[in-house]
């Protein structure tokens, strides 16, 4: 985990309802392969997330893989696009583990370049699906907590 | 021929803060070699050390990804948006 004296507090990933189907049905669809996809919200001047989610954008893993995920490069840029035109970035990425826990792995760990971003991991492991929440900066991995709503 | 360059957030502090920079060029090659000695901290984000474009990085002429044109020889036109974006990727 993160030490506080970093001053990293994480946020909390609000997601309602109907985002967290869309999430966890998008995992399901790609199987056998990993799906993944990216969430755009509201961030504070200095790039934080606020962690309200306002759009949810399902992508095409372009690796086609069990294994790895790299988001269509093209449907990064449109999301990007879209988010930005409403004044709001991305904040998030989410992926499944088809067969591994919710946690990020030393792919996920070494790949993660932003920062600021959440990192989502929807483990398909078991019967029910279980989705969590990450911060992964310089190496170390932080949890966010989540937070579902009905609306 | 002038563009203009997006910087996503990421980089932006390796470029004084500015979301997006105006740039001359003939190929993206060209505007990166000039963004690169305004901004030589961006060289590395940009650039692999066989100077091909680094695997982890996304540029996009308008709405094309280069990889899918002609990489760093990609021409450019007036006015042409180039975008770039770091690769989303894991395991």
């Amino acid at each position: 985990m993160l030490e506080p004296e970093r001053g990293f507090t994480p946020p909390t990933l609000r997601l309602t309802v109907a985002q967290y189907r869309t999430i966890v049905a998008h995992c399901y669809d790609g199987l056998p392969d990993e799906a993944c996809g990216l969430l755009a919200g509201p961030v504070e001047a200095d790039g934080e997330p606020t962690g309200v989610v306002t759009s949810v954008y399902p992508c095409t893993n372009a690796d086609a893989s069990a294994r790895t995920y790299t988001v269509e490069s093209r449907e990064l840029l449109r999301a990007t696009s879209d988010a930005q035109s409403r004044h709001e970035d991305l904040v998030a990425v989410w992926h499944s583990h088809t067969h591994s826990d919710a946690y990020p792995s030393d792919t996920d760990v070494s790949q993660a370049l932003a920062p600021t971003w959440i990192y989502v991991l929807v483990s398909l492991k078991h019967a029910e699906p279980v989705l969590r929440a990450y911060r992964i900066r310089d190496g170390a991995v932080g949890e966010c907590e989540v937070v579902l709503a009905d609306s | 021929m002038p563009v203009e360059v997006r910087l996503p957030t990421l980089l932006r502090s390796q470029a004084g803060g500015a979301a997006t920079i105006s740039a001359d060029g003939v190929t993206v090659g060209d505007v990166f070699r000039t963004l690169i000695a305004e901004h030589p901290g961006l060289a590395d984000s940009l650039i692999d050390e066989t100077g091909q474009l680094h695997r982890f990085v996304n540029v996009y002429r308008n709405d094309d990804d280069i990889r899918y044109l002609d990489q760093l020889d990609t021409k450019l036109a007036d006015r042409d948006v180039i975008s770039i974006l770091p690769a989303v990727a894991g395991g």
